[in-house]
C-alpha cells in the first residue's frame, strides 16, 4: 500500500462518508428507477466516487465545479443536499431545479456547483470562464471541471484548456477516464493511453492517477489546486476509474470484457478505502459503522423527502426562461 | 425618442456609437469586459469597434483570444454566471455556428434548466450581413436562428442612435443578448445625443409615418425601405416604416396597430426567405390582424441560396429599393 501525507482523522472520515453517500445514493436511485419511480434515464456515478470526493475535499464552498450527465456524485461531493438532488431526479418542485433539469442537469449555485451539462465536453469552456471571472475579480478561488475520456475528444476540450493555459487561469481539468465513451472503448478512438499526455500541447502539467484510490486523487488534486490558487495556471488531472454499471440504466455493458470488468471491480474504491482505514487504524470499526448508519439514514430521508414532495404545477414550465 | 427626432444633435457613425456604448458601460461597471479575436490594441476588432478600449482599460478587460469561438462564448458564460458581465465579439456572425452549442444549449438554457438559480448576463456582438462581396462565409443574416431559441434576446439596430442605446441596454440586461451589427452600417452617420440614454428592448421605432401601407424592416433594410418610401411618396403613396429594433422581445403591438391602420404590409429583411424573420412577423399578423388586411402579406427577403461572391450575383439576391417598391405596388 502506498503511503501518503497523513490526513487528519476527521478529514479521512469525511472522505469515506462522502464516497459512501454517493454509493448508497446511486444504488438507491438504481432501485427506484427499476420501480418506475424516476422518469427518463439515469447515468450513475457508482464506481467513480473517489474522483469527485478526492477532488472536492480540496475545495472550499466558494470554489466552483462544473459537471456532466453523470453528475450526482459531483453534486454530493461539493456539498449539495441529498434530499434536493433526489427530489430533482424525481422531477419534483422541491428539487434543485424545480423539476426542470432532472438527473442530467443539476446545479446548486449556493455551494459553487455551477451545473451539469448533458452535452459532452460543453462544461469545459464554461469552467474556463469561471476561472477567468476569478482572475478578473482577483480572489483566491479555484474551479474544478469534471468530464470524461469521451469529452477529451471534443473541440471544447482543446479550446477551453488552451485558453485557460494561455491566461494562467485557476482551473483544474479533471478527466474521469472510465475507459468507455458510452460503449466505445478508449483504444478505438485515441492512439494514446493517458489523456493526461495531451496536457503537454497546452504547456501545462498533466498528471495521471489511480482514480479508484481516493487518497491518490486527493493528493494530486491538492497540488493542482494549490498551483491554481497561486496563479500558476491549470493542470490536467486524469483519474483512471471504472463504472460499476453500464453507461445508463438500460445498458448491461456487455461490450466490456469480463476479465477487465472483474479486475476493475476488485479495485472498487469503497471497500478498498474502508480496508485501508481499518488496516492503518485511522478509524475504528465502530466509527466506520457509525458513518455507515448515518449515511443509510440520510439516503433514506432523501428518498422520503422526494417521494412526499409535490410535483410542480404544469404552468411552471413557462417560468425561468428569462431573468 | 426616435432617431428622426434627434436631428438637432451631433452626428457620429454607427461604429463610434457602439464604441461609446462599450466605453460608457465599462466606465460605469467594473464587471463589464470584452473578449474576442483581435479586439485588443493590435487590431481593435475587425471593424475597429473597440479602437482605444484596450489602451484605456488595459488588456485584462479587453482580451484578445485564440481563434476558438466555443471557448470565447463558453468563457463568457462561465464568467457571467460567476459575477461578471462579459461582452464577447464573434468576428463575423457566420462564425457563431462554431459556438452554437455554447449559445443555444448552454447560454440560452442555463437559467431555465437550473430552475432560475442563476442568470447569464452577457452580450455576443456579431458583424454580419451581405453586400460587401465577401461571399458565403462572411455575409449571412442569421437572426432568425436565434429568435427560435428561448432564453436568448436578439437586438438588431439600424441607426447609430439605436446601436448605442440598444447596446447599453444589452450590457445591463441579465439575459444573453445576441447583438447583430450590420457591416454596411458601421460607417453610416446619424444623430446621437451627448447625454446618456438607453433604448429599451421590445419597443419598435416608427422610422417614417404613413397611412397606405406598412413596411416592417430591420437593420440595413430599414434604410432601403426608407428610400423606397421616399420614392413612393412622389407617386402619392404614403408608407409607414417600422423598425422592430429587437426581434426578441418583438413589439408585436406596434406592428399590428400599424397594419390595422394601413391594411397592407410588406416585410423586408435580409436572410433567406424560408422560416425567416418575415415568416414569423407574417404569422403574427395572420393571427392578430387578418381581418384588417386588404391585401395578402408580402415578404421581401433573400432567396434560399447562400450569399454569392460576384457583385452581379450578390446584388441579385439582396433585397433592394426596386424590389421593395414592386412589393408595395403589388399590395396596393
Amino acid at each position: 500500500m502506498e503511503t501518503y501525507p497523513l490526513l487528519e482523522k476527521e478529514k479521512l472520515k469525511e472522505l469515506y462518508r462522502k464516497m459512501l453517500e454517493i454509493r448508497r445514493f446511486e444504488d438507491t436511485v438504481f432501485e427506484l428507477f427499476g420501480k418506475n419511480l424516476i422518469p427518463g434515464t439515469i447515468h450513475l456515478y457508482a464506481g467513480e466516487e473517489a474522483v469527485a470526493v478526492g477532488v472536492c475535499a480540496n475545495l472550499r464552498k466558494d470554489d466552483y465545479i462544473t459537471s456532466t450527465h453523470r453528475g450526482h456524485g459531483h453534486c454530493i461531493a461539493k456539498g449539495a443536499q441529498l434530499k434536493r438532488i433526489m427530489a430533482e431526479i424525481f422531477g419534483k418542485k422541491t428539487g434543485y431545479c424545480k423539476g426542470k433539469g432532472g438527473s442530467m442537469h443539476i446545479a446548486d449555485f449556493s455551494v459553487g456547483m455551477l451545473g451539469a451539462t448533458a452535452v459532452v465536453g460543453a462544461g469545459i469552456p464554461i469552467a474556463t470562464g469561471a476561472g477567468l471571472s476569478i482572475k478578473l475579480r482577483g480572489t483566491d478561488q479555484a474551479a474544478a471541471c469534471f468530464f470524461g475520456d469521451g469529452a477529451s475528444n471534443q473541440g471544447t476540450f482543446h479550446e477551453g484548456i488552451n485558453l485557460a493555459a494561455t491566461w494562467s487561469l485557476p482551473v483544474i481539468y479533471v478527466c474521469e477516464n472510465n475507459l468507455y465513451a458510452m460503449g466505445t472503448s478508449q483504444s478505438a478512438v485515441m492512439r494514446i493511453k493517458d489523456v493526461a499526455d495531451r496536457a503537454s500541447s497546452y504547456g501545462i502539467p498533466g498528471v495521471t492517477v489511480d482514480g479508484n484510490d481516493v487518497l491518490a486523487v486527493y493528493n494530486a488534486a491538492n497540488e493542482a489546486i494549490k498551483r491554481a490558487r497561486a496563479g500558476k495556471g491549470p493542470t490536467l488531472l486524469e483519474c483512471k476509474t471504472y463504472r460499476r454499471r453500464g453507461h445508463s440504466r438500460f445498458d448491461p455493458a456487455t461490450y466490456r470484457p469480463e476479465e477487465e470488468a472483474e479486475a476493475w471491480l476488485k479495485r472498487d474504491p469503497l471497500p478498498r478505502f474502508r480496508t485501508q482505514l481499518l488496516e492503518t487504524a485511522a478509524l475504528t470499526l465502530e466509527e466506520i459503522t457509525r458513518v455507515e448508519e448515518a449515511v443509510s439514514a440520510a439516503v433514506e430521508a432523501a428518498v422520503q423527502f422526494a417521494m412526499e414532495s409535490p410535483y410542480p404545477t404544469p404552468e411552471e414550465a413557462l417560468d425561468d426562461v428569462y431573468a | 425618442m426616435s432617431t428622426l427626432e434627434a436631428d438637432a444633435m451631433r452626428e457620429i457613425t454607427y461604429c463610434d456609437a457602439l464604441r461609446e456604448a462599450l466605453r460608457e458601460e465599462m466606465l460605469r461597471d467594473d464587471r463589464v469586459f470584452l473578449l474576442g479575436e483581435d479586439v485588443g490594441k493590435h487590431w481593435h476588432g475587425a471593424f475597429k469597434v473597440s479602437r482605444g478600449l484596450a489602451e484605456e482599460f488595459g488588456e485584462e478587460r479587453v482580451r484578445d483570444t485564440p481563434i476558438s469561438e466555443s471557448a470565447i462564448v463558453g468563457a463568457a458564460i462561465g464568467a457571467a454566471i460567476t459575477g461578471m458581465r462579459p461582452i464577447a465579439e464573434i468576428m463575423f456572425g457566420d462564425l457563431s455556428t462554431l459556438a452554437m452549442d455554447q449559445i443555444a444549449n448552454q447560454a440560452a438554457k442555463i437559467r431555465y434548466m437550473f430552475g432560475g438559480q442563476t442568470a447569464v448576463p452577457m452580450v455576443v456582438r456579431m458583424p454580419f450581413g451581405a453586400g460587401a462581396s465577401v461571399a458565403a462565409h462572411h455575409s449571412q443574416s442569421l437572426e432568425a436562428w436565434f429568435m427560435h431559441v428561448p432564453g436568448l434576446l436578439v437586438a438588431v439596430p439600424s441607426t447609430p442612435y439605436d446601436a448605442k442605446g440598444l447596446l447599453k441596454t444589452a450590457i445591463r440586461n441579465d439575459n444573453p443578448v445576441m447583438f447583430f451589427e450590420h457591416k454596411l452600417l458601421y460607417g453610416m452617420k446619424g444623430s446621437v445625443p451627448e447625454d446618456e440614454y438607453l433604448v429599451p428592448f421590445g419597443e419598435a421605432d416608427v422610422k417614417r409615418s404613413g397611412k397606405d401601407v406598412t413596411i416592417v424592416a430591420t437593420l440595413f433594410m430599414v434604410h432601403k425601405a426608407l428610400a423606397a418610401a421616399e420614392a413612393l411618396a412622389k407617386d402619392g403613396v404614403s408608407v409607414e416604416v417600422i423598425d422592430p429594433r429587437t426581434l426578441t422581445p418583438l413589439d408585436t403591438e406596434t406592428i399590428v396597430n400599424s397594419v390595422k391602420k394601413t391594411g397592407r404590409v410588406v416585410i423586408v429583411t435580409e436572410g433567406c426567405r424560408t422560416a425567416g424573420v418575415g415568416a414569423e412577423v407574417a404569422a403574427i399578423l395572420a393571427e392578430e390582424a387578418i381581418d384588417y388586411l386588404d391585401a395578402p402579406i408580402k415578404r421581401v427577403a433573400e432567396p434560399d441560396t447562400p450569399i454569392p461572391f460576384s457583385p452581379v450575383l450578390e446584388n441579385f439576391v439582396i433585397p433592394d429599393e426596386k424590389k421593395i417598391i414592386k412589393a408595395v405596388k403589388d399590395v396596393l
